[in-house]
């Protein structure tokens, strides 16, 4: 641990909500103020972020920086954060993807100073979830970043954005309300909200698997997993670019990191009983949200048929575990396949998120996102689309770039757990560049299909920024994964050393 | 110390006397300066809250007075406290809107000071007798009070209903009480809990009686399937006595449930928990569904108030002191939203004419962006949605079902919140993604305005400080 003692994490979670919330009351005439206001939070929230990055020690799997304040002493509710391998990049994630929406979001119109605010409070929700270490106060930012995302996309999406955002805000809330159920009677047997407390909560079986189903509810959908996942296409077809890269980038992580930090280590003999249904559904995430994803003619439900299709890589590495362990009896090729996940989740955060900011710098200036009103666009713009063929590159598995690190740790990891598992997850390698280099055929090469993208001008300033920096950090984490892999790898060896023993009650 | 009786009651004696000041002073005033009611009632309040607060019972202590009629204690005081905060809130609000429509007049004022004396009889009583005197005080009020507007024809119809439905209620509660006071001797709560401890030997009339006070109850709450009354008469009242009848008399209502089923029937849990337990299942799902058919906010709410109701009933059917407490945090809380919500439909009504309509509240973020905020962390704490303060209290009421073993029953409500949540969050959709039909700016006086914006702000302070009002509630049962 380093000298720093004051409250670190504190600072990363509520400086932007603050902030974001004094710039809601900003009016229209001062829209500059709040724009240059979001962009210095969210800057500051990023070094903040960095020097945690900074001051974390590797080698251990315990908590940092922890902070823990009575909240609710009735039932003894702690404010209790602190950050371990596992959130801290998904944190750093956060705060990175927040400077870049704050930068994406500079060309908003219409009520810009809200448009900033609700952003910045997102993002601090989104932290301070990741770093709850209270299963309370974990709910409390799960539930309260729907308000900020459902009036994004409810105020800025597009025509029909009504009919999406209600629906991502009902399948949400409805896929939660089972984890609140199943927190209170967790509370009930232990008498405490700790997450590690309920860590090490001997459980019955039966008990286990009720736990695990009303866990998985909530985080299948925000995962999203197949069959839950209809709201995906619709929240990110209509949300404006800045809502789409954070749901895709950060919101979608969410729902991995639950069932790493609640459902595994909480219930892991209900994990291991039932792990061939998440497994399952990872599969069928894999395979046929692949090909449906082929199928797409809007490019934004595209990108979101492909999420959908790689974050069940992202499942599928962390339930592979039990079997692995069975097969093999040893314990590497599990944190081969959890880390996997890991990587996959932050890799699919840059690319996905870069991804729908490339499909946002052709909607600004073409305003259709039907992939046939395009064609031929290298023509017109060749540095962007220099850039956005390397993110499709990346999406489909590129070497070399960070989409391939992830997806490769994952299915070595499934080959150690059963050759068909390995078979169908490495089915994406094809599927992933069919309809990534597929869509890139279409919009960019050929002929110039028309005379709006005859008309296009190439990439601004603002917009170089932010495909400079996604584009350094997708190959850089390609090319060497290796400090991510260090920092996330103490504390997933440490969670499958936990979850490989049984907690029922002997 | 020994307090005398009369101290006991200080707080009731003080209060019935205003409510009697008020009357009177009222005739000495001409129309252009009834504000000077208006401040008196406020003020009435305000002493009420200091005398109240001058002897508060300590915890887990509780007086007998009147030949043990009347109790003192920490439940007791701490409803009081928030019946005045609510009733403040309330005459506040109502002025702005009674001024519009030409019902400024003293009665408002006496009335609902009667209709609080009533709600605090009921919170003090330890009599079957006293629950109910305090019970006809409270409903008599409210009739008159739902007339306020003797020439509007919805209005004297809302009366006439809620009227007969409530002494039919009043009635049923009352012969209720009559078979338990033939079965065990008894109309003080704690002798018929005494009585029922040691043991009854009539166990048909106990359980007849026990029934007919649960339906009784049930009716005034607006239980399914005891609810008929209320949209109607939400509907039909002025929007400024709907505020009053949606906030007020929950509180004493839930001191009534509490202080016959759980200090007076204690021991006949077992049923009286099945019989409210339906109630709670029928009114969640019932309230929840057909609040979303409903275009008129005023019905909506009168809905959404039944799916509330369904809270508060799994909070007491718990029956446990987590329970109790928790029932209480929620009653607390709804009434503090139920009057903010019906305070934006008043602040939006001008002329005289009230914005009934959901379509009223299009675009209301372009025409008064702090109201709409206002509103909408209203409506999510009303959905149930953290930070916001309504969360806490769903939470707790399920925390302690679960803890009582109705697992299934809490499904259910967390499920029907969903439902729920779907015609709340159409409020905010209508406030923040629909434009304006009219483009006029949204007015009030200062005051209305103050305690608008201090009402809608305690959703999010009171959620992310939740532990403050929970530790108090708690305290009150411990």
């Amino acid at each position: 641990m380093s000298a720093m003692n004051w409250p670190i994490l504190s600072l990363i979670v509520w400086l932007p909500i603050v902030t974001g919330v004094a710039i809601l009351f900003l009016s229209e005439s001062r829209a500059a103020m709040g724009k240059a206001l979001a962009l210095a939070a969210a800057v500051a929230a990023l070094v903040l972020t960095l020097l945690a990055v900074a001051g974390f020690d590797m080698t251990t799997a315990a908590m940092q920086f922890q902070e823990k304040t009575p909240w609710i002493e009735a039932f003894s509710i702690n404010y209790h954060l602190g950050v371990d391998g596992l959130s801290l990049p998904l944190i750093a994630l956060t705060a990175l993807t927040t400077v870049i929406v704050v930068i994406a979001g500079w060309t908003i119109k219409d009520r810009v100073s809200q448009y900033m605010g609700a952003f910045l409070i997102l993002s601090g929700l989104m932290s301070g979830m990741f770093a709850a270490l209270d299963a309370m106060l974990f709910y409390v930012f799960f539930e309260a970043m729907l308000v900020p995302m459902f009036l994004i996309i409810g105020i800025w999406g597009g025509p029909n954005r009504i009919f999406a955002t209600i629906k991502f805000f009902l399948f949400t809330f409805f896929g939660s309300v089972f984890m609140l159920v199943g927190l209170i009677w967790l509370y009930l047997q232990s008498g405490s909200f700790a997450v590690a407390d309920l860590h090490q909560l001997p459980l019955s079986l039966t008990a286990q698997i009720w736990i695990f189903l009303a866990f998985l509810i909530a985080f299948a959908v925000k995962v999203p997993m197949w069959p839950v996942h209809t709201w995906l296409p619709d929240a990110h077809v209509e949300a404006p670019t800045g809502g789409s890269v954070v749901l895709a980038a950060v919101m979608l992580k969410i729902g991995g990191y639950g069932l790493v930090r609640f459902s595994l280590p909480i219930a892991p003999d209900g994990a291991a009983a039932l792990d061939w249904l998440v497994i399952g559904l990872s599969l069928v995430a894999i395979v046929y949200i692949g090909f449906v994803a082929l199928a797409q003619r809007d490019m934004k439900r595209l990108i979101a048929y492909s999420s959908i299709s790689h974050m069940g890589f992202a499942t599928l590495g962390l339930f592979l575990t039990f079997a692995i362990v069975q097969n093999t009896g040893q314990t590497d090729g599990a944190v081969l396949g959890i880390s996997g996940a890991m990587v996959q989740m932050i890799s699919h955060g840059f690319i996905s998120g870069a991804m729908f900011l490339a499909g946002g710098v052709l909607y600004d200036r073409v305003h259709s996102r039907e992939i046939s009103a395009y064609g031929g666009v290298a023509n017109t713009m060749p540095w962007f689309a220099m850039f956005a063929v390397l993110f499709f590159m990346a999406n489909s598995g590129l070497p070399g770039t960070s989409g391939f690190v992830g997806e490769f740790m994952v299915i070595l990891a499934a080959f150690k757990a059963d050759f068909w598992f390995a078979f169908f997850a490495a089915m994406t390698l094809i599927l992933g560049a069919s309809y990534s280099l597929w869509l890139v055929k279409r919009v960019f090469y050929g002929e110039v299909a028309n005379d709006n993208v005859a008309g296009l001008s190439d990439l601004d300033g603002r917009e170089w920024t932010v495909m400079v920096v996604l584009a350094i950090l997708v190959l850089a984490l390609g090319l060497w994964p290796y400090p991510l892999i260090e920092m996330i790898e103490p504390s997933v060896a440490n969670l499958v050393d936990h979850i490989t023993n049984t907690k029922i009650n002997p | 110390m020994i307090l005398s009786e009369l101290q006991l009651a200080l707080p009731e004696i003080f209060v019935a006397t205003m409510a009697c000041v008020v009357l009177v002073a009222d005739l000495f005033v001409t129309e252009q300066r009834r504000g000077f009611t208006h401040t008196l009632a406020v003020l009435a309040l305000v002493f009420a809250a200091i005398i109240t607060l001058r002897v508060m019972m300590p915890v887990g202590e509780s007086l007998l007075a009147f030949s043990e009629t009347f109790v003192r204690d920490r439940f007791g005081d701490v409803l009081k406290l928030f019946a005045y905060l609510v009733l403040a809130g309330v005459f506040v609000y109502a002025k702005h809107f009674l001024r519009a429509a030409g019902l400024f007049r003293g009665e408002f004022y006496s009335l609902s000071l009667f209709a609080l004396l009533g709600v605090m009889i009921m919170v003090s009583a330890a009599s079957m007798l006293t629950l109910y005197l305090g019970l006809e005080l409270l409903a008599l009020s409210s009739y008159a009070l739902v007339a306020l507007n003797r020439d509007s024809a919805s209005g004297s119809e809302a009366a006439m209903k809620y009227f007969i439905l409530g002494s039919l209620a009043s009635g049923i509660l009352l012969y209720g009480i009559s078979l338990i006071y033939g079965a065990t001797g008894s109309i003080q709560l704690g002798q018929i809990s005494d009585a029922l401890a040691a043991g009854m030997s009539d166990n048909l009339m106990l359980s007849f009686g026990l029934a007919f006070m649960v339906v009784g109850i049930a009716f005034k709450l607006g239980a399914v399937p005891f609810h008929m009354w209320l949209p109607d008469v939400y509907q039909g009242a002025p929007a400024a006595v709907t505020l009053l009848i949606s906030s007020l008399p929950k509180l004493g209502y839930l001191a009534l449930a509490i202080r016959l089923l759980a200090d007076g029937m204690g021991n006949m849990h077992d049923d009286w928990q099945a019989m409210l337990a339906v109630l709670a299942a029928l009114s969640l799902i019932l309230g929840n569904v057909v609040a979303i058919a409903q275009t008129n906010i005023k019905r909506m709410l009168a809905y959404s108030t039944i799916s509330h109701v369904g809270f508060v009933l799994l909070g007491i059917l718990a029956a446990s002191p987590a329970g109790y407490s928790a029932a209480m945090f929620y009653t607390i809380v709804y009434s503090m939203m139920s009057a903010g919500a019906f305070a934006v439909i008043i602040l939006l009504s001008g002329n005289g004419v009230e914005a009934e309509n959901l379509d009223d509240f299009k675009g209301l973020a372009k025409r008064s962006p702090w109201y709409a905020l206002m509103m909408l962390m209203i409506m999510f704490s009303l959905a149930g949605i953290p930070v916001f303060v309504g969360f806490f209290a769903k939470w707790q009421v399920i925390a302690a079902a679960i803890q009582s073993g109705f697992v299934g029953l809490s499904v259910l409500a967390v499920v029907t919140a969903v439902i729920g949540a779907f015609y709340y969050l159409r409020v905010v959709k209508l406030m923040y993604f629909d434009e304006p039909d009219n483009a006029a700016p949204v007015t009030a006086p200062i005051d209305f305005r103050a305690v608008l914006s201090v009402n809608g702000l305690a959703m999010l302070g009171l959620g992310v400080f939740s532990g403050g009002l929970i530790g108090v509630c708690v305290r009150a049962f411990a």
